[in-house]
């Protein structure tokens, strides 16, 4: 139904061990809910914060990388002699020292290249590396190894990838799979039923995840045990892959990843540098770093692939959707992964006939990686500015049509409900809030200065779910110890699960302390990505707290003679509902005192059965064209976002405003450029490739959430955030822009070159 | 900025490359003030290896230590002085994560050499801390949310300081230019701008620092 494999967590649901039967959904909340400052927040802004990249260990080396200079080419000969002799240098490695001669790209049980392979397949890939005493010796010896390259014939394009006499950049063909089809209904039915059809081809460009933090890792030997501060998203899916490549136990490694700079997918999967930094680790027997410079992290630790989108959609003149067919192509670079961006347009609206193909094809360009949302914010391009196209030749407000078309159920053959199908709340709430009919009834601007409104709207394909196993310890004086594997991505996950706690158990937040994203002191939990954190994290957190309540209920009852039934616990006191006589503070219960300490351990239940959980989300603009320029200034934006319970408003709002941020990027920013002469990527620097700075987002941000809790899916109502956030913020500007022009720019992103053509070319038409 | 004489590598007549480095470094306001034509210049040629011997003030504390004329600023506080609250981004001064204040003014500590940071007063965010107690645009970052996953924060909050200090009441326009030099890939600009909003209040209130 969904795409299961965009987060690597593959297999069926676990078995999963009962919580607490008494335990129920909370009625009133007094900490949840609020806008609560980090309880980390002291650490983030004064620096004390230790992120895997300020990491320093005593003896410890640097590490450096030595990367193909070319877009594909063979490796005939490497000569480190050089490189050895220079100050400083403890190792050298190629992929024929022995432990550093291994398979890499694993997907599906099959592997798509080596650690150091012979043959590069894109610019970037690793040949050779070097650990010496400082970072500028290692970066000196990698200058120094001598390697001699056949180059070959390369491919950067998707659609001559296809091409019969394209270069081939796996065995096999550029075809990664066979393509993938969402399809119900009779389309041609469906195109016959349309009053009105309208279609075009959208293009996204290929987008760099770019987080502050570079990529890397520190790794450290004792005997056979390894440790690793690596700047990840998920320290137990590391943990997995280096037991796997050193043959250790589990428990033989540990990872740490208590802090870590942004990933936004792309610190999904473990890195190269990250086995790099342990075999030259395990060699020299002295810690190794590497943190690999700013342009490596352009080209080789993923992207959201570019994508070009034909889309084609039928309404009856009431706007009744009645058919869509779509068609889209993407790149996952050199190595496998999917570009597919067809579930938003097969799945977002009631419509009874779909044709949505999506094709991935290798070029010789860096391995994609699941980039917040993979392929949504692409579908959302095209099937929302689609949607306003079709509004227009419908005469129809683009808020009604999409009213007109809201599901209830999943558009796919079994037809499951949704748990909480809130697309018209986003959709009504967030109107509402920007004034959207008001702003629809503005005259238009005669100046050179053209504003224009826009909205789109989005859902999220992956709910979350089992496992999750956490722990909440109760010491003896009334504090709390909250012991969780996930990882805080910058989300602000420690905040909400000790919110979870402080509001079942009473204990202030400022006693409450965290401890995770460590393979050694905390338990199992899944990768932070897919927004799903929150709904697989979060009823772990509550069940946890519930089974420490339910000992203390226990012993208190003992203690006061009265049954566990009669008894409540209010901000840290235990009191009888019958008989206010009855109570004792929490820490005057003797059997805490004397035990110490009181573990509760909560697991996430499995998801309900026939039943999907998706987040929903509506996003609303105002932008300012300047005609002569052809620039954008984004005025406003507005989320109305569905993501059940908001655990933490303060957060919350944050994530949404973020999300904006990376969506006007990728609509209005960002671009990967690839020679076509070379082969090679041009603007591999925050100089030239331009994520968002302060003066391109929008000058007012505003956040109005749906906030429903859904108990139907899970205990603590909540669904995911992070990625809807971003999936209709580029479409959102683009509706807005032609909205302002009266024409529409399909290519993102929107350049000043792109408008002023689109303004041209308008004005030849007229 | 003041540039100083070193004792242990007096500078000959004219360019030296030390000089020249120095004045690339120090960025926009030294390449306005005009340093002359390449052409002339007799470069003085330091070994990397050759080490220097220097004096840092670094959060009001003087720091001797032996550097290589290659190493940046950003690399001795991090990797020789373990002062980390200071980020390394991009280190090629596009990103702003290392921004540090020099005698006041925020500064990319990466595009600044040690050698060119001797003879001013350097404060990272670990200076803008009163003890454990947080600085008034660290207390506003932190009510504010004006960070998601923190990386960039360092950088940020010595920035808001700088323009702060430059001018106490900034309005929104005014905010975001002075800070579009700190990018934060999380996205978190909308709470940066009501914490820095705030702190200015703050300071106006409190008479300035």
């Amino acid at each position: 139904m969904t795409d299961k494999h965009a987060y690597h967590i593959d297999g069926a649901v676990p078995e999963t061990p009962e919580n607490d039967p008494n335990a129920g959904a909370w009625q009133e909340t007094s900490v949840v809910g609020t806008r609560q400052a980090r309880i980390d927040a002291y650490e983030r802004v004064s620096g004390t914060a230790v992120f895997p990249h300020d990491v320093s260990l005593p003896e410890m080396l640097h590490g450096a990388i030595l990367r193909c200079p070319h877009a594909h080419a063979n490796v005939l000969e490497i000569d480190t002699t050089e490189a050895e002799k220079m100050p400083g240098v403890r190792a050298v490695i190629t992929g024929k020292t022995a432990g550093a001669d291994m398979p890499w790209y694993e997907r599906g049980g099959r592997f798509y290249g080596r650690l150091f392979d012979d043959e590069c397949r894109h610019e970037g890939e690793e040949v050779a590396a070097v650990a010496a005493e400082t970072p500028l010796q290692a970066f000196d010896a990698i200058r120094a190894i001598k390697i001699t390259y056949e180059k070959l014939p390369f491919v950067i394009d998707e659609a001559k990838a296809l091409e019969p006499d394209a270069p081939a950049v796996q065995e096999g063909g550029n075809m990664v799979g066979e393509p993938r089809v969402r399809e119900r209904g009779d389309l041609a039915a469906g195109f016959a039923e349309a009053d009105v059809v309208v279609g075009r081809t959208y293009r996204t460009e290929c987008q760099i995840h770019a987080p502050m933090e570079p990529h890397g890792s520190v790794a450290r030997w004792d005997g056979n045990r390894l440790t690793v501060w690596d700047s990840t998203q998920g320290v137990f899916s590391v943990q997995g892959t280096l037991a796997k490549v050193f043959g250790l136990p589990m428990s033989n490694v540990r990872v740490i990843g208590h802090y870590m700079g942004g990933g936004f997918g792309a610190k999904l999967e473990t890195g190269k540098y990250t086995v790099v930094a342990a075999i030259m680790a395990k060699m020299t027997a002295r810690p190794v770093k590497i943190f690999l410079p700013r342009e490596d992290c352009f080209t080789v630790t993923g992207n959201r692939p570019g994508n070009t989108m034909k889309i084609k959609i039928g309404a009856k003149s009431d706007g009744t959707l009645t058919a869509i067919e779509y068609d889209s192509l993407g790149s996952t670079g050199a190595y496998r992964y999917n570009a597919g961006t067809g579930a938003l347009p097969a799945y977002l609206y009631q419509v009874a006939n779909v044709h949505a193909i999506d094709t991935t094809v290798y070029t010789n360009a860096g391995k994609a990686r699941p980039m917040r949302a993979p392929g949504v914010p692409q579908g959302a391009w095209s099937l929302e500015q689609a949607m306003d196209d079709l509004a227009a030749e419908l005469e129809m407000d683009p808020l009604a049509l999409r009213l007109k078309n809201i599901p209830t159920t999943l558009q796919t053959e079994q037809n499951p409900a949704f748990t909480s199908p809130h697309l018209r709340a986003c959709l009504e709430k967030g109107a509402e809030a920007f004034g959207w009919a008001e702003a629809m009834e503005l005259a238009p601007d005669e100046g050179h200065l053209k504003r224009g409104v826009g909205l789109a709207a989005g859902m999220w394909f992956y709910p979350g779910g089992p496992p999750s196993t956490v722990i909440v310890k109760l010491h003896a004086d009334g504090s709390a110890n909250l012991n969780m594997g996930a990882s805080d991505i910058g989300t602000g996950t420690k905040t909400w699960a000790a919110m979870i706690v402080a509001e079942e158990l009473g204990v202030p937040l400022a006693k409450i302390q965290v401890e995770h994203a460590d393979t050694a002191t905390t338990q199992y939990a899944t990768s932070s990505g897919g927004s799903k954190t929150v709904p697989s994290d979060s009823p772990a957190v509550l069940a946890a707290a519930q089974a420490v309540k339910h000992q203390l209920l226990a012993f208190a009852s003992e203690q006061l003679e009265a049954p566990v039934e009669d008894l409540e616990l209010r901000e840290l006191e235990i009191v009888s509902r019958s008989d206010a006589e009855k109570r004792v503070a929490v820490t005057e219960i003797e059997m805490l005192g004397r035990r110490g300490v009181i573990m509760g351990t909560g697991y996430r239940d499995p998801n309900p059965e026939d039943t999907v959980t998706f987040p929903f989300c509506a996003q609303f603009c105002e932008v300012e064209v300047n005609t002569r320029t052809g620039e954008i200034r984004i005025l406003r934006f507005l989320g109305a976002h569905d993501s059940g319970r908001v655990l933490n408003r303060l957060t919350f709002d944050n994530q949404v405003f973020g999300g904006m941020a990376m969506g006007i990027g990728l609509g209005v920013t960002e671009e990967r450029v690839l020679d076509r002469q070379t082969g090679k990527m041009v603007n591999a620097n925050f100089h030239d490739y331009k994520i968002p700075t302060m003066l391109d987002v929008a000058n007012d941000h505003a956040s109005h959430p749906v906030d429903q809790p859904d108990n139907d899916f899970n205990s603590t109502g909540a669904k995911g955030l992070g990625e809807p956030a971003t999936i209709p913020t580029a479409a959102a500007v683009g509706n807005a822009v032609a909205n302002a022009l009266g024409v529409r720019v399909t290519d993102a992103p929107l350049t000043p070159q792109k408008i002023l053509e689109a303004i041209e070319s308008k004005r030849k038409e007229a | 900025m003041a540039k100083k004489k070193h004792p242990h590598n007096p500078p000959t007549e004219g360019f030296t490359r030390r000089g020249f480095l120095g004045s690339v470094g120090a960025g926009a306001a030294a390449v306005a003030t005009g340093v002359s034509s390449r052409a002339e210049a007799v470069p003085e040629i330091t070994e990397p290896e050759e080490m220097v011997q220097l004096a840092l003030s670094i959060n009001g504390r003087l720091h001797r230590l032996l550097v290589e004329p290659r190493w940046t600023l950003l690399f001795v506080l991090r990797e020789r002085l373990g002062i980390t609250g200071t980020k390394a981004g991009c280190e090629r001064g596009e990103c702003g994560s290392c921004t540090v204040l020099i005698d006041d003014r925020p500064q990319y500590a990466c595009m600044t050499l040690a050698l060119e940071a001797e003879g001013v007063e350097i404060t990272t965010v670990e200076g803008l801390l009163d003890g454990e107690e947080l600085g008034e645009v660290q207390q506003a970052f932190v009510e504010h949310d004006a960070f998601q996953c923190g990386y960039c924060t360092s950088g940020q909050v010595v920035s808001a300081e700088g323009l702060l200090r430059a001018n106490p009441a900034p309005t929104s326009d005014e905010i975001r230019h002075g800070m579009s030099g700190n990018l934060c890939r999380c996205g978190a600009y909308q709470h940066i701008v009501n914490a820095v909003t705030h702190a200015g209040a703050n300071r106006k209130i409190g008479g300035g620092s």
